[in-house]
């Protein structure tokens, strides 16, 4: 496994070894004005683990999510990456970024770019590494994302369905050591979320290490390792989830939840 | 109930196509010109005896004077579009570097790019345009070599400073105008924030800026006679030239209509070429 040596001897200078959580979320406080959105998470997430966040609308689930990668810094708590400190005015963001990749509800693919454009961009930009390395990896994740033969499309051209697994391939063309997914489902047409879960449950079986924010129960049910449900900034209640779906014993997940099954 | 049956035009057909876009302009340039000579006729007929005929030959005579400027020198309406190339090129690059100082991170270069483009934006262009005569001196002291400054490249200079301002709000707006989620998504792939303004942002801009920008030419274009006040030889110089030479003043008319006909066969066609890609363009919601 060269990737996890490689990691783990990035990782060495924080003192991370892979056996200790590669997330580590403590305390976490986050507040835009006078509204406070997160209000002390915690939670582990160990290498290769899949971990489900559900929770009502504005209960501050994406939120976290962009926390993570230092896309929007915390207030209070500490989040470690691979035992690097986040909420750290000293951090290295480009660093942490390119370590944790991260899937938009809007796929917020490059306009200008072509499906193949937008996975090589970073690979070559960011990480200055080869092109014709970069290209031949880029075709076999559009494979891998079932779709050969729309390399040379432009995001306008695609459906929403490829344009996000266009998105999760040029995440995954930074070989990140953990992939966050915000929703990715919720703009999509019911007939095309299938397929972009499917190459979602293919990542999490080859070992991925996932943190998605989802609405989608019955998948959260299957791929997840662990469920999270989070109200009002809080994590209300957490399990398995062949034991959180049937045994939620907090009366605003068993609401949340007949809501939504 | 038959009016409601009837459809609306669609959106796109409401539109044009290139041909008839050139059809349109072509009419159009052709009935100027047919309306500035019949209306110089008439009214020269009715002061002189001369008839047309030597107005006519006036216009002859003097048209390659206005147009290419004395022989063996470089003016008239032919300098006209050259300062208008050069301003443009120069208030582009200094609209583009102010623009993007306008959403600069760092506080102070955002409050110096601020305040020069809403101080040349909001500045008459003739104040300018002296300001910058006087302003600058008429060479440059670089080490032992002196470089002189030709009035023209001076009035160049003051006509490229409201052009800077005003392609720095255009700078500024288009990338205002596109979303945050694609800054968001760029970040997360670690792009630096330059890589993300190159490579992601300004690419998406250059199709807004590009009919703002056009507009901006023609009206610079039509402003440029301004620099024969300063004493260059542009068309507007030449035709007043032209004018004092004759001495006669039913040849007033003709000379400033043939004037504002070559200025309108040149900016006419961008104007319509801009509300062209415009359309083309236009952003879909």
């Amino acid at each position: 496994m060269p990737r996890l040596t490689a990691s783990a001897l990035t990782a060495s200078a924080h003192g991370w070894t892979p056996d200790q959580p590669i997330i580590s979320i403590r305390d976490v406080h986050k507040s835009f004005g006078s509204i406070e959105v997160l209000r002390g998470i915690s939670f582990d997430v160990r290498k290769g683990e899949v971990v489900c966040i559900i929770g009502p609308s504005g209960s501050g689930k994406s939120t976290l999510l962009r926390c993570i990668n230092a896309l929007v810094p915390i207030n209070k708590g500490s989040i470690k990456v691979e035992g690097q400190e986040v909420n750290d005015p000293a951090l290295d963001k480009l660093e942490l970024r390119k370590k944790v990749g991260m899937v938009f509800q809007s796929y917020n693919l490059f306009p200008h770019k072509t499906a193949l454009e937008n996975i090589m961009m970073a690979p070559v930009l960011v990480l200055k590494r080869p092109k014709d390395e970069v290209e031949a990896q880029a075709r076999r994740l559009l494979k891998k994302v079932r779709l050969e033969g729309k390399e040379n499309a432009y995001p306008g051209e695609l459906s929403g369905g490829q344009q996000q697994r266009v998105a999760i391939a040029r995440s995954l063309a930074m070989n990140p050591d953990v992939m966050l997914f915000d929703e990715v489902t919720a703009a999509l047409d019911p007939e095309t979320v299938k397929e972009v879960l499917v190459t979602i449950r293919e990542l999490a079986e080859e070992g991925m290490t996932c943190i998605l924010v989802t609405h989608e129960m019955g998948f959260a049910r299957e791929v997840s390792d662990h469920v999270y449900f989070t109200d009002r900034g809080v994590i209300v209640e957490h399990g398995p989830p062949a034991t959180f779906f049937k045994e939620a014993s907090d009366p605003r997940t068993r609401e949340f939840l007949s809501q939504i099954l | 109930m038959r009016a409601e049956l009837i459809p609306a035009p669609a959106q796109g057909e409401t539109g044009f196509t290139a041909a008839a876009f050139n059809r349109r302009a072509f009419a159009c340039v052709i009935a100027a010109f047919l309306l500035v000579v019949v209306a110089s006729e008439a009214v020269a007929q009715i002061r002189t005896t001369g008839g047309s005929q030597g107005i006519i030959d006036a216009l002859i005579k003097w048209a390659p004077l206005i147009l290419l400027g004395p022989p063996g020198e470089f003016g008239g309406f032919a300098l006209n579009i050259a300062v208008s190339f050069l301003a443009m090129a120069i208030g582009t690059a200094a609209g583009l570097a102010v623009g993007l100082g306008q959403i600069s991170l760092y506080p102070p270069v955002r409050a110096v790019s601020w305040a020069v483009t809403q101080f040349f934006r909001n500045s008459p262009w003739l104040v300018l345009l002296f300001f910058v005569m006087l302003l600058v001196p008429f060479q440059l002291k670089i080490g032992g070599i002196s470089i002189p400054l030709p009035g023209w490249l001076k009035a160049t200079f003051g006509l490229a400073l409201p052009i800077m301002a005003n392609m720095s709000e255009i700078v500024r707006g288009a990338v205002n105008s596109i979303p945050t989620s694609q800054w968001e998504s760029a970040e997360s792939l670690a792009f630096t924030r330059m890589q993300t303004l190159w490579r992601i942002i300004l690419p998406q801009c250059v199709k807004r800026m590009i009919p703002p920008w056009m507009n901006w030419y023609a009206i610079l274009t039509m402003t440029t006679p301004l620099i024969s006040i300063v004493g260059v030889n542009d068309a507007m110089t030449l035709t007043q030239d032209a004018l004092a030479a004759e001495q006669k003043t039913e040849l007033l008319m003709p000379m400033y209509g043939m004037l504002l006909v070559f200025f309108f066969i040149y900016c006419y066609p961008i104007a319509r070429w801009t509300i062209y890609l415009e359309r083309k363009y236009a952003v879909k919601i």
